[in-house]
């Protein structure tokens, strides 16, 4: 199982019935490919939607994701204007935001729009989202692609949102962050609490109660 | 009733060089291809303009920012149109960027008559800088001010001759933002029907808003 699908698959068992979702872009989006079977959640779209599905049958070119690809609308969806998709996002009436990330650090702080120097493109509704939301999951792989840690004591690129993240899932570890710190709660399957340490430069605690990942692929 | 619909050659010369310009659209989807073709046909200079980004994978804006029509771009996201990086990093085009919902607010607030607003968005980040921060009931809060243009240009799937809009999906986005927030709102509609035919519940822009609309060109 590659680090996406491990991600994905356990970001999946963070989701429940009825839940509002806004899913960034890339390993974010794969996520409803692992929820249980009958299980109902509406996708949040932050270009003016509730209710995105999968592409069925011919695109519309009036309607795409956040990503701007062509996608498709479930039965009862609703579309609105930009003010008020924010005003979802801000006012707390999204129930979990997925984002991908590029560091994270012990005190819930998020770094995922720029690299100064070398990446600017702007940070689109990621500022919003992270803030609004009433729970926020960074779902990135453990370490950057050199192997260097990305979770950190404290962030060093410019940030999206101070004290915002509550869990972190990568396709290592399952951590949850409060104001005490993080706690490793999960490893994958093969992974101990130790080897987790060593890709990681943040402070903090193992969970009594640590388990492994289940994971349903 | 008169009818607020013009010709493709009274487009043009409805915009200045170093107006300031809205535009409906996101990623491209709702912004009106037509009106920024003769935006560049104009051979406008020195533009201003304000939008969620600056196109592609749908051109969007995007001919204006490789023409060099424009000095200045109020933004949430440039990363799909690299020439708007390459401009922004050579020094030849200033680039603020705000994020979304701020944006879209900020757009909002400018045509709802307000004097700004509050948001927890980018408190404790680079965008907080320069601005002023207000703690509300034990939370801390950007005051952002609001925007205005001399122009916005709007997409609408159907409009009437007097300026009721439709949108379709998700090619709303800003569009009924921008169309409160200036003072000369031109429409590329798909569709121009007779006053009456779009029902009162269903309008989504209402025509007092809305002062020239154009036939969608064929792309």
């Amino acid at each position: 199982m590659d680090a996406k699908t491990i991600i994905a698959s356990r970001v999946a068992q963070e989701l429940k019935e009825g839940y509002v979702v806004n899913l960034g872009i890339g390993t974010p989006t794969l996520v409803p490919n692992y929820l249980p079977e009958g299980m109902q959640i509406t996708l949040q779209s932050e270009n003016g939607f509730l209710g995105m599905g999968p592409l069925a049958g011919e695109p519309n070119s009036n309607l795409v994701n956040a990503g701007g690809q062509h996608c498709g609308l479930q039965p009862g969806a609703s579309t609105f204007d930009s003010a008020f998709s924010f005003a979802l996002i801000r006012g707390g009436h999204v129930d979990l935001t997925v984002l991908g990330g590029l560091e994270v650090d012990q005190e819930g702080n998020l770094a995922n729009w720029m690299v100064p120097g070398k990446m600017v493109p702007g940070m689109g509704g990621a500022m919003d989202l992270v803030t609004g939301a009433r729970q926020v999951i960074v779902a990135m792989e453990h370490c950057t692609r050199k192997g260097e840690p990305k979770i950190l004591k404290r962030c060093s690129l410019p940030l999206t949102a101070c004290d915002c993240v509550d869990t972190i899932v990568t396709e290592l570890a399952v951590f949850r962050r409060d104001k005490a710190g993080l706690t490793l709660v999960e490893t994958a399957p093969g992974v101990t609490a130790d080897m987790v340490r060593e890709k990681t430069a943040a402070d903090f605690v193992v969970s009594p109660d640590l388990k492994t990942m289940h994971l349903n692929a | 009733m008169s009818s607020k619909v013009i010709d493709w050659a009274e487009v043009g010369p409805l915009f200045r060089d170093g107006m300031t310009v809205m535009f409906g659209g996101f990623m491209g989807i709702g912004t009106p291809a037509g009106i920024v073709q003769s935006m560049c046909d104009a051979d406008l200079k020195d533009l201003t303009l304000i939008g969620n980004d600056s196109g592609v994978p749908t051109p969007g804006v995007a001919p204006l920012i490789a023409q060099r029509r424009v000095k200045k771009l109020l933004a949430s996201h440039i990363g799909t149109n690299p020439e708007t990086g390459k401009q922004m990093i050579a020094g030849e085009l200033e680039v603020e960027l705000n994020p979304q919902g701020t944006l879209a607010e900020r757009i909002r607030a400018g045509g709802a008559g307000l004097g700004g607003f509050l948001t927890p968005t980018g408190v404790g980040t680079i965008v907080e800088e320069g601005k002023t921060k207000l703690n509300v009931n034990g939370r801390d809060y950007l005051l952002e001010l609001p925007l205005r243009a001399d122009i916005a240009i709007v997409k609408a799937k159907r409009a009437d001759t007097m300026g009721n809009l439709v949108y379709e999906l998700s090619a709303r986005n800003f569009n009924p933002l921008v169309a409160l927030a200036a003072e000369i709102v031109v429409v590329e509609a798909d569709e121009i029907v007779e006053p009456g035919t779009i029902p009162p519940d269903q309008v989504m822009t209402p025509a007092a808003l809305v002062t020239h609309i154009v036939p969608a060109r064929r792309q």
